[in-house]
């Protein structure tokens, strides 16, 4: 259960955000005010389905691309960038 | 990293927990994989308090010899016996037993049997306005509450349909937030036959109940759903619809699901009977491939009774106790009718088709518009020409809603089953040995150990 101590710092685009304990990252990109990813039109996406599956929450978490958010916790000092170009590719992974 | 199991359990919600602990307690040596931080499924996820169901069987985990490696996400299944797991969000990303090599992000999970207990995700329909920010699932931003998003203050509209909405309202109310109006899609005599089927159901009855005393303030509507979501890159505001009657309600998210549907994608890629979207399974839960068994939603959404239920008639077919599985079966089949009933309260108006607008997205992975959608005449043939259904989430999203949008069967599941890392695709998978075979089907707590 998240704690209500925000215990843990991490940054969203360069930015520090304090979040407690238990906290996703989806979770914190929204704390932030930020989209998590751009769609190919160009549309400002946030989370959808909360659960691993839509992939609307996928961000870089250091450095590492496609990370799904909303299954990940924060942990301290980690450096998360959404809206990359490089999502544009969206299905870039899938061969 | 290789491991070996007597049984693998994929998925830890209600069904897969009391199938691992069972089959463990019934002295097989049983691996529980799940692709999220914690144990739970989506019904029993951490960050908010849990039913006593829940603590107990959390107990019962974590007292029992079943190796969890959670945060892993099963991609493929190359040979029978086998499945292959990566991990989720490496390497920040560490749940899993310490007893599970840190190192590696790919494992090879071989088996003597499989219990699949994947659960379900919630149906999405597509409206103007569904992909601007702030617009969730119902599930979905439950979710994102219990895992740290504050919603006190916040205005929230709940809206789709199924027994969800009400929970989800009820947590949201509970977290200080302020549920402007739950709308359901389905009409007020639809759901009173559910409701007298209810009455078979007392702890369903008194937890409905219950919800209702948490949102006596709330309006409840039936008959009624979104029609668009307002607002530039947030939600500001939602127009509903009741009849002929529609009106716009400020609100600062919009969570909206239209009930669930199973995830059977790994039950497919493995071959097992699938009919009318579900799982097919004979009375102790074994699917058309011996030694594969399912349990859970993907059976039939039924709840978590339903589920632990099931969990454990798998676990003991599994485990070679056939005639308790059997006397359990029994109980199980008295609960179906419940399932009939949820499926009958569900089902949806037909005027939701009539959602889209010609620009609405539907695809949101590829931006695959309505319009773009409706000249073709089937599922592939739009993949193929559109892209719709090709992006990350492989059609989880828009297939369910093009079969009720279109009618279209969407089908064809492919590994990997989810977007995976190069590494794990081309990681050099030796063939299985006459001996590592026998020590699959014969591993124990013992001589279960990670090969070099």
């Amino acid at each position: 259960m998240p704690e209500t101590t925000r215990s843990i710092a991490l940054t969203v685009n360069g930015v520090t955000v304090a979040v407690a304990s238990g906290t996703t990252v989806a979770a914190a990109v929204l704390l932030a005010g930020q989209p998590t990813r751009r769609s190919v039109s160009g549309e400002s996406r946030g989370p959808l389905c909360g659960m691993g599956i839509c992939f609307e929450c996928r961000v870089t978490i250091d450095g590492v691309p496609h990370q799904r958010s909303c299954q990940i916790l924060c942990t301290p000092g980690i450096h998360v960038i959404t809206n990359e170009l490089a999502e544009d590719s969206g299905g870039s992974r899938i061969p | 990293m290789k491991w070996s199991f007597d049984i693998l359990v994929v998925g830890a919600g209600p069904a897969g927990i009391a199938a691992a602990v069972t089959a463990a307690r019934a002295g097989q040596h049983v691996g529980l994989v799940d692709d999220n931080p914690a144990p739970g499924g989506q019904i029993w996820r951490t960050g908010a308090h849990l039913p006593a169901a829940a603590r107990q069987w959390q107990v019962r985990l974590d007292a029992s010899s079943v190796v969890r490696l959670q945060g892993w996400r099963v991609f493929d299944c190359p040979e029978p016996g086998l499945v292959v797991a990566e991990r989720n969000g490496a390497p920040w990303s560490r749940y899993t037993d310490a007893a599970i090599n840190e190192n590696h992000d790919c494992a090879e999970l071989h088996c003597g049997a499989l219990i699949l207990a994947t659960g379900a995700r919630e149906r999405f329909l597509p409206f103007p306005g569904w992909t601007l920010q702030n617009v969730m699932g119902a599930g979905g931003l439950d979710a994102m509450v219990r895992g740290g998003l504050p919603v006190a203050g916040k205005r929230v509209v709940v809206a789709g349909t199924g027994p969800l909405l009400l929970a989800v309202a009820a947590h949201l109310a509970r977290r200080k937030a302020n549920v402007a109006v739950i709308c359901e899609q389905a009409p007020w005599s639809q759901l009173a036959r559910f409701a007298s089927h209810m009455f078979a159901e007392p702890a369903k009855l008194w937890q409905g109940v219950q919800y209702r005393m948490t949102l006596r303030r709330t309006r409840y509507l039936t008959g009624t759903w979104p029609i668009a979501a307002l607002g530039r890159d947030r939600i500001e505001a939602v127009t509903l619809r009741q009849g002929g009657k529609q009106w716009d309600v400020d609100c600062d998210y919009l969570a909206c699901g239209f009930h669930l549907v199973p995830n059977t994608e790994l039950a497919e890629l493995l071959g097992c009977r699938i009919e009318n979207g579900f799982v097919v399974t004979d009375e102790v839960l074994q699917t058309s491939i011996p030694g594969i068994y399912c349990a859970g939603e993907p059976n039939g959404i039924g709840g978590v009774e339903l589920s632990l239920l099931e969990g454990r008639i798998a676990a003991l077919a599994a485990s070679g106790s056939a005639d308790i599985a059997r006397s359990l079966a029994r109980q199980r089949r008295r609960k179906l009718g419940f399932v009939r009933a949820l499926e009958q309260a569900c089902a949806l108006d037909p005027r939701l088709r009539e959602l889209p607008a010609q620009d609405t997205i539907v695809c949101r992975c590829e931006d695959v518009r309505h319009a773009a959608l409706r000249e073709h005449t089937g599922w592939r043939e739009a993949k193929l020409h559109t892209r719709c259904g090709m992006g990350p989430c492989q059609g989880r999203i828009c297939g369910p809603a093009t079969e009720f949008l279109f009618n279209w069967r969407v089908g064809s599941v492919r590994p990997p089953l989810f977007p995976s890392s190069v590494a794990s695709l081309v990681s050099p998978r030796e063939p299985a040995t006459g001996a590592e075979i026998l020590a699959a089907a014969n591993a124990s707590p013992e001589n279960s150990k990670e090969t070099p």
